[in-house]
């Protein structure tokens, strides 16, 4: 499976992440071997095989379940004291729609 | 008293013998720790503070005549991905330089509350993606057994600082091989406890399906008994599992006369190294010991590696969406507009190899390929883990090597990604199915490099783990 530099430039903005020439250049190489390795997965025949997306549990899928009842959260200003920017009780972020 | 060497038992000897107080071996250890940290970088940062007011009360606690912790007076070193209230937790990335948590990992609080004394937080990669601690934003960890090579990662500075002597056990987080790996190369234990045996919260999530919290130690015993305090159901982890935790001190009093061990074919072809001498040296030392071997097949090995980055790279791609450059610390000074704060916060927050996962980790979930990778990913790692339930039918513990080489010099494998992934190809295929695994030490190459053997036994079974390890480790003391 081949990544073009294209691909990658398509693959970082819809992780929102941005990149130097440099890195589109090295990513497109190693993604692409990375992924070649992956394709190995195509030999086998999954077709009657569940996805598992979870480690085998121990209990009733419903034994985590626990009353809803509100219990303690965080301050307002302790859950903004790592900002970067914060003010009036929020996150600041730049302006999003002009007024 | 040497704090180097001292065990979790003789700390607590040396109190009620008043040999010491808990307050002086806390002051030796920090000075120590500090003194020789430079030779390392094993410890991002230390917590003097915290660790003396936790020693004072261990101290009160004696005088006073009141039962003893588990862990009093044990200094403890905690990865720098488990959060720890008004103590910086910066997961080895600029992102989180400055990020200091509001509250405690549960597993941090149940250590200190058998008053283990936290003196510092250990270096480790980046958002614990690596293999040889050379991803941390804040400089590489070095082999205290041999300083110009790796620790091994991603917990190289939790598996170091134990290695080193600068604290007698350790806090890591394996989601790949992240503990058995350093252990091994350092030449300390290290546990990978069964998925949920240790509550996550507080860990900060990489791979969610995958990751655990775990013990590093200079043996079995110290290494059980800071699994035993953290093990348990934890209501804030809903992945957090009911079984009763019980049984590891009996089971290590046991011996292992009569355990029947698997030897899987696919994990020693090819291992035509000093690695594998090693290894089979400890198959026949299990012999001795009146074990059974057993050849048994994993036949689905070969796919782990694949399986693996598909999976691990999905779940960190989508986890470390939170580092926004709006919520954690870190904020691009080219952030003129929402998308450009975004963009740049990441761009220049996240070092290349956590760009790298976010980038096939996004890739694989990407419109049209979810099926092809994640959907076959998570299929085939039904079949890594139906290897292993059949397995045990057969036997109760299977051994293998943990790494195909031990460790390797700074620098050397930094170049090539994929040859890094494929290092891992021991430790991932126990991390998939999620069963418990550890590092003993095993002997050492004739350059004096550690080697560790690896154990793994079914879900839940830490109990029989710890028997073969414990039994392993008196036979070759």
């Amino acid at each position: 499976m081949k990544l073009t530099e294209e691909q990658v430039r398509y693959v970082a903005d819809l992780a929102n992440l941005s990149l130097t020439p440099d890195e589109i250049t090295h990513f497109s190489e190693e993604l692409s071997e990375i992924l070649t390795h992956v394709d190995k997965l195509g030999e086998l025949d999954t077709s009657n095989v569940q996805p598992m997306a979870q480690v085998l549990f121990d209990v009733e899928d419903t034994a985590t379940m626990r009353q809803d009842i509100p219990g303690e959260t965080l301050p307002v200003e302790v859950a903004l004291a790592n900002a970067p920017l914060s003010g009036a009780g929020h996150f600041k972020v730049p302006l999003v729609i002009e007024k | 008293m040497n704090v180097a060497t001292l065990t979790i038992q003789e700390i607590r000897e040396g109190l009620i013998a008043k040999k010491f107080s808990a307050e002086e071996l806390c002051q030796q250890a920090l000075a120590f720790a500090e003194a020789e940290n430079p030779k390392t970088n094993a410890y991002l940062h230390f917590s003097p503070e915290r660790a003396l007011h936790a020693a004072k009360s261990v101290d009160a606690k004696l005088a006073a005549g009141e039962e003893l912790g588990a862990l009093a007076g044990v200094p403890v070193a905690v990865k720098d991905v488990i959060v720890t209230k008004n103590l910086k937790t910066t997961c080895a990335s600029k992102m989180l330089e400055n990020f200091i948590p509001p509250y405690d990992a549960t597993a941090v609080e149940r250590l200190e509350a058998q008053g283990g004394i936290i003196i510092g937080k250990a270096n480790c990669d980046e958002f614990a993606m690596g293999s040889s601690n050379e991803n941390s934003a804040f400089g590489p960890v070095r082999n205290p057994v041999a300083l110009d090579r790796v620790p091994g990662g991603s917990s190289g500075g939790s598996a170091a600082v134990v290695a080193q002597g600068t604290a007698t056990v350790s806090l890591g987080s394996d989601t790949g091989g992240s503990i058995r790996q350093p252990a091994s190369f350092c030449g300390v234990v290290g546990i990978t406890p069964t998925y949920g045996r240790v509550s996550r919260y507080g860990l900060v999530a990489f791979a969610s399906s995958l990751d655990h919290i775990g013990p590093f130690a200079r043996n079995v015993e110290d290494a059980a008994t800071l699994l035993e305090v953290m093990a348990g159901r934890d209501e804030r982890d809903a992945t957090s599992a009911f079984a009763p935790v019980t049984g590891y001190k009996e089971a290590m009093a046991q011996g292992a006369k009569g355990m029947k061990i698997g030897l899987p074919k696919e994990y020693f072809e090819g291992l035509a190294s000093e690695t594998g001498d090693i290894i089979h040296k400890a198959v026949d030392e299990l012999k001795k010991l009146g074990c059974e071997i057993v050849d048994i097949s994993l036949p689905h090995t070969d796919y782990a590696i694949g399986t693996y980055y598909i999976i691990c790279t999905a779940e960190a791609s989508s986890n470390l969406a939170r580092y926004d450059g709006a919520r954690y610390t870190y904020r691009s000074p080219n952030s003129e507009s929402l998308e450009a704060m975004y963009r740049n916060s990441r761009g220049e927050g996240f070092g290349a190899e956590c760009k790298r996962r976010i980038m096939l980790g996004t890739y694989v979930l990407s419109a049209g390929y979810y099926d092809a990778y994640y959907k076959k990913a998570q299929q085939v790692r039904n079949l890594i883990t139906q290897d292993f339930l059949k397995a045990y039918e057969q036997v109760d513990a299977i051994v293998a090597p943990v790494s195909p080489f031990p460790a390797f010099k700074l620098g050397e494998k930094t170049d090539d990604p994929l040859e890094m992934y494929l290092s891992d190809i021991y430790t991932i295929t126990g991390s998939l199915a999620g069963i418990p695994c550890m590092s003993v030490p095993a002997g050492n190459t004739s350059a004096g490099l550690p080697v560790g053997l690896q154990i793994l036994t079914k879900h839940f079974d830490e109990a029989g783990m710890l028997r073969l390890a414990r039994a392993f480790e008196q036979a070759r003391s």
